[in-house]
């Protein structure tokens, strides 16, 4: 079981977060093309190895984070909220 | 085989008594017996049969590797098959029976097998599957299906019951700094090091008390021992099984909480299954003794030397009077000792050419006779040894030497330790030339493993390995302790010299490998001449392995023999990978208390009490429970629906539609928000406005529809489908945190915070109008369609009111406080009462809403586009929204795709089915032109009714009769296609 250290709940198992996506892609503006959308919602990578992707904290605070994880051993090498204004106040926080 | 109970030997207690029954005649045996013990004590010797060829069976083992005495505990619907009787606790009134055999295990008519085993060899499951030779060779075969009937019926083990499995089980969590996995001399001094060095520690152990192998110690005192280790502040839980490791340390364990008693005690479950969270993993899991491979090695009174030692010195039963021991190794020596001081004769036949003076001193001063270069070649007894013959090696075959009369045979080929654990984690094992077994391999996780497991053989260094890994396990946490060695591996005073198989010379010989599955070393060389290397295949073909015990005891002479025939090292033969469980568990423990009702949760809206005290019956949508339809007069689900709908056309329904999702959206940037996700115009929406909404996923495809509701300049009300409710919220917090990170806005759920109702009918507004404080604010100028308004209940409650139609009529979404939903609905139904109203449910809600052509989810399945049904109005062309670069791309653009149509019977009194394939007529095949996706009778027009969709939509079919094809229920029916707006098309009565 991959255990995951939400930054405001603490270290809980994965059935309590929702996987999302590789984090790693720019979605493009609303206004770009077909072609760029297909490129970001559909050629993606098998990433073996370290990946950067994001999982929501569905049954818990609900927060979006970004987790580096190697895909191979599940090892998790950071994790951080996905808004940076979040993620600054939680910082803040854990100093004090 | 003649075993005795001993007065002044073992460790259960002989003034306890309690009775059992076997194979239906009542036996005695004492409290802390093992079944097996008690049989054993009771002169049982056969207690099976074997899987394929109906061979008597005996006890083998003392423990979890048992491959023989496998019984089924109880009767009727507690029923448990395949228990070991080496592992099972006796208790008073236990009931035990053999398994496999017809009438009985001592006289079982499936022996006739044995006789044709040549039919049965490896792999007769995928010959019969080939066909009978030389006729149906390859083609398949026709007769397969009767010899399936056989063959399931002469094969397999114990029979489970067919009755609901009345036990109860639970789940539950537990957290540690060290979780140590077995109780023997490196777990119980891992667990006392960890403890003193401040670590919160978890032992635990399968069997019912601790002390693993030390319980074969006449000294050992497991009691004493127990509370030693809880006065330390150590958890120790017995009858618990580790079956399985998981990523960062977490373990899959069984407790058998009452498998112990007759029926479980005090409410308190069968099983739990726990999920234990730890930092560090000890696995002082011991090792298993092997057999060796010769000649009806099978027979009942032949098992391993330790067990034989945990009889006598745990449960106080010497096996046998006559005992002969074969062995590669030191390990048995003790052991002989033990058996010929406690009145045994023993002799011992060691395959090693010479042992050190010492021991042979030892053996002959305790009456232990020894002789060396020989090995067992084949035991002699139909039902139980009664001989066994000793060969010398000459050249490459053995040759007959001895024949001893005996009553025990016990065997000794060595050790395998218990490396199952961690490969579950992936890590593979490495053999060891100089100790013939594999050995664990390091690790990157916080695992260590300690003692035998780590092949490390004597008590002493077993300890000293235990403490070791104590101390590195509170390194590797962040405590600083003293420096900490690891003994080496091995410890055995004369080195052991690798016999797996003593080959015999006659053409047609039973050597097993695996007793469960009946496998044969002649069936290992069968698979290696048809081609079989990899020990992957091989354990498929043969099934070596394959059985309950997981080839604990046989696998490692199964590699043997293939190394031997490909004339490789076991080493690069390999070994195959072990996966969870350890043991077999119990799918109830799995399941715990997700079962029936409770599989998963049940949601009921705040209007679910009023629901049911009015009649309602209800329906399961995803979690939710809704009201299905309310039967007057014991009325069938056709007729309530049918009146309901009426009555919502004629004057006025009441439907609980709390489940639809909510969700509030509050700050200055909730417009430019709503814009971008929804696909038609939100930028203008007025204040105290609401609009029906559509929302495309990136892909372009539609995702949801739902409206949302302008409260304030910063706040809207969004609802969405009960469907999506989840998939909805998740998204839009996806785009706000990862996506749009500089608009402000927050999204909460508020689907729990309001219970909704739709009041719909022409007599809707006369019906609210009795209800609210001021009737004015939902007159047709204050209130028009779309139009929302705030407001409170004549009797106070607060609620918000929207002029919405899902049915086509004036009608009205009327939202409370949960809290009040009760309150509200009683007010509603008094007046709609008054107006000759109805409840209705679901169903008629369906058919209302197909008569207009409105869709849902059966029609929004994830794979339509916003033209596929017939929105392409929806989607706004002066802007940029969520899907719109990609809702037109390749495919999704084709003039030929499946857009919404109504449906209607050629001939009207016809009826036709949601999930029927449209067709051409006379051209019924593949998937046809279109499908249809709900259908409903349709009170408003007089006849049956459907949604669907079909190439090229209603503008191509208008005037051509299709075809509804249902193979499945073998049903064809003529169709006409029509527009979707099927009843109402100009849209009159929404105004009332
Ligand atoms: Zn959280």
């Amino acid at each position: 079981m991959i255990r995951i250290k939400c930054p405001y709940c603490g270290e809980r198992d994965h059935s309590e977060f929702t996987y999302g996506s590789d984090a790693s892609i720019e979605y493009p503006n609303l206004e770009s093309n077909a072609k760029d959308w297909t490129e970001a919602i559909f050629f993606r990578k098998n990433i073996y190895g370290k990946q950067i992707e994001t999982w929501h904290h569905t049954n818990g605070c609900r927060l979006w984070l970004i987790i580096e994880r190697c895909t191979i051993t599940h090892k998790i090498f950071s994790i951080k909220p996905a808004h940076p204004e979040i993620h600054k106040l939680l910082k803040n926080q854990n100093n004090i | 085989m003649t075993a005795k109970r001993l007065k002044d030997y073992g460790k259960v207690n002989q003034d306890k008594i309690l009775s059992f029954t076997w194979e239906n005649k009542k036996y005695f045996g004492y409290k802390g017996d093992s079944l097996a013990a008690s049989l054993l004590a009771n002169n049982i010797n056969i207690i099976g049969r074997s899987f394929k060829y109906h061979r008597p069976r005996g006890i083998m083992s003392a423990g979890v590797e048992e491959s023989g005495a496998l019984v089924t505990i109880g009767k009727n619907e507690y029923t448990d098959p395949n228990v070991r009787a080496t592992s099972q606790e006796l208790y008073e009134g236990l009931i035990a029976s053999g398994q496999n055999a017809f009438p009985n295990v001592n006289f079982d008519l499936g022996y006739i097998n044995n006789y044709l085993s040549r039919f049965f060899a490896a792999g007769f499951y995928y010959k019969t599957f080939m066909g009978l030779p030389p006729f149906e060779w390859g083609k398949g075969t026709k007769i397969w299906m009767i010899y399936e009937k056989l063959i399931r019926k002469a094969a397999g083990m114990g029979k489970a019951s067919k009755m609901p499995d009345p036990d109860k089980y639970e789940h539950a969590n537990e957290f540690c700094d060290v979780l140590i996995i077995g109780s023997g001399p490196s777990g119980i001094a891992a667990a006392v090091e960890a403890a003193n060095n401040n670590l919160d520690v978890i032992l635990v152990e399968q069997d019912h008390v601790i002390g693993g192998n030390l319980l074969s110690n006449s000294n050992f005192d497991f009691e004493e021992k127990k509370y030693f280790l809880q006065k330390a502040g150590i958890k120790v839980m017995t009858r618990t099984t580790a079956f399985g490791l998981y990523d960062n340390c977490v373990a899959g364990m069984i407790e058998r909480v009452n498998d112990h008693f007759f029926l479980p005690k005090n409410n308190t479950p069968r099983q739990r299954f726990w999920t234990i969270r730890s930092k560090h993993i000890i696995l002082s899991t011991g090792s298993l003794e092997r057999h060796i491979a010769f000649n009806n090695n099978d027979i009942p009174g032949v098992m391993t030397v330790n067990a034989a030692r945990h009889y006598l010195n745990r449960y106080g039963v010497l096996a046998g009077e006559k005992i002969i021991i074969c062995t590669n190794n030191d390990s048995v020596f003790e052991t002989s000792i033990l058996l010929s001081k406690a009145g045994a004769k023993v002799k011992v036949f060691d395959i090693r050419e010479k042992i050190d003076e010492n021991t042979i001193k030892k053996l002959n001063t305790n009456n232990v006779e020894i002789e060396f270069n020989k090995a067992p070649l084949n035991i002699q007894g139909n039902k139980k040894v009664e001989s066994i013959d000793i060969g010398i090696k000459v050249g490459n075959k053995y040759k007959k030497v001895n024949e001893e009369e005996c009553d025990l045979v016990l065997i000794s080929g060595g050790w395998s330790p218990v490396i199952h654990l961690l490969s579950h984690r992936g890590i593979k094992p490495k053999w060891d030339k100089e100790n013939l077994c594999f050995l664990p391999s390091q690790s990157s996780e916080p695992i260590t493993v300690a003692g035998s497991a780590a092949g490390i053989w004597n008590n002493d260094d077993c300890e000293a390995s235990g403490i070791a890994s104590g101390l590195k396990a509170a390194n590797e946490i962040g405590i600083k302790t003293s420096d900490y060695f690891f003994p080496k591996q091995g410890g055995w005073k004369n080195p052991i010299f690798p016999l797996f198989e003593i080959k015999s010379n006659r053409s047609r010989s039973k050597s097993f490998i695996d007793f469960q599955h009946d496998v044969t070393s002649d069936d290992i060389r069968l698979a290696h001449r048809e081609g079989f290397v990899s020990v992957e295949h091989l354990k498929r073909y043969t099934t070596l392995g394959m059985a309950n015990d997981q080839g604990k005891m046989g696998n490692i002479i199964g590699l043997s023999i293939m190394a031997d025939l490909l004339q490789k090292e076991i080493s690069e033969v390999g070994t195959t990978v072990f996966r969870p469980p350890y043991t077999p568990i119990s799918i109830g423990a799995l399941a715990g208390r997700n079962v029936n009702k409770h599989f998963r949760p049940l949601r009921v809206t705040p209007l679910h009490d009023w629901n049911l005290e009015n009649g309602a019956k209800m329906i399961e949508t995803g979690l939710y429970q809704r009201p299905w339809y309310y039967p007057k007069n014991n009325e069938k689900l056709a007729d309530a629906y049918i009146r309901e709908a009426s009555s919502v056309r004629k004057t006025v329904g009441l439907c609980d539609v709390t489940s639809l999702g909510k969700i509030s959206i509050q700050g200055p940037d909730s417009t430019i928000f709503l814009n971008k996700v929804y696909s038609n115009a939100f930028a203008k929406l007025p204040i105290n406005k609401a609009r029906y909404g559509i929302m495309l996923r990136d892909d372009g495809l539609v995702m949801d529809d739902g409206t949302s509701w302008r409260l304030s300049e910063n706040e809207y009300f969004m609802t969405t489908s009960t469907a999506h409710a989840a998939k909805v919220m998740l998204w839009l917090e996806e785009l706000l945190q990862t996506r749009w990170q500089n608009l402000k806005v927050h999204v909460t759920s508020v689907s729990e915070e309001w219970a909704a109702v739709s009041i719909a009918g022409p007599k809707s507004r006369d019906t609210l109008s009795l209800c609210v404080e001021d009737p004015n604010l939902i007159s047709n100028d204050n209130l028009p369609f779309m139009g929302l308004t705030q407001t409170k209940l004549n009797n106070g409650i607060p609620c918000r009111i929207a002029r919405i139609s899902f049915s086509g009529e004036l009608a009205f979404e009327i939202y409370t406080p949960s809290d009040f939903a009760y309150n509200m609905m009683n007010i509603l139904w008094e007046s709609a009462k008054k107006f000759d109203g109805c409840l209705y449910g679901l169903e008629a809600l369906g058919a209302l809403r197909i008569e207009k052509g409105h869709v849902t989810g059966a029609e929004l399945d994830g794979r339509v586009t916003i033209e596929d049904v017939e929105l392409g109005k929806m989607a706004s062309d002066k802007k940029s929204y969520i899907g719109s670069a990609m809702q037109k791309r390749g495919v999704l653009a084709d003039k030929d795709r499946e857009t919404l149509v109504g449906i209607f019977p050629r001939n009207k009194s016809q009826t036709f089915d949601a999930g029927t394939i449209i067709c051409k007529k006379n051209e019924i095949k593949g998937y046809g032109i279109g499908r249809i996706t709900s259908v409903t009778y349709s009170p408003g027009l007089g006849h049956w009714i459907g949604l669907g969709f079909i190439k090229g939509g209603y503008t191509e079919w208008k005037n051509t009769i299709v075809v509804g094809a249902d193979p499945v229920r073998n049903k064809e029916i003529d169709l006409e296609i029509v527009s979707p707006h099927m009843f109402d098309p100009k849209g009159e009565r929404l105004h009332g």
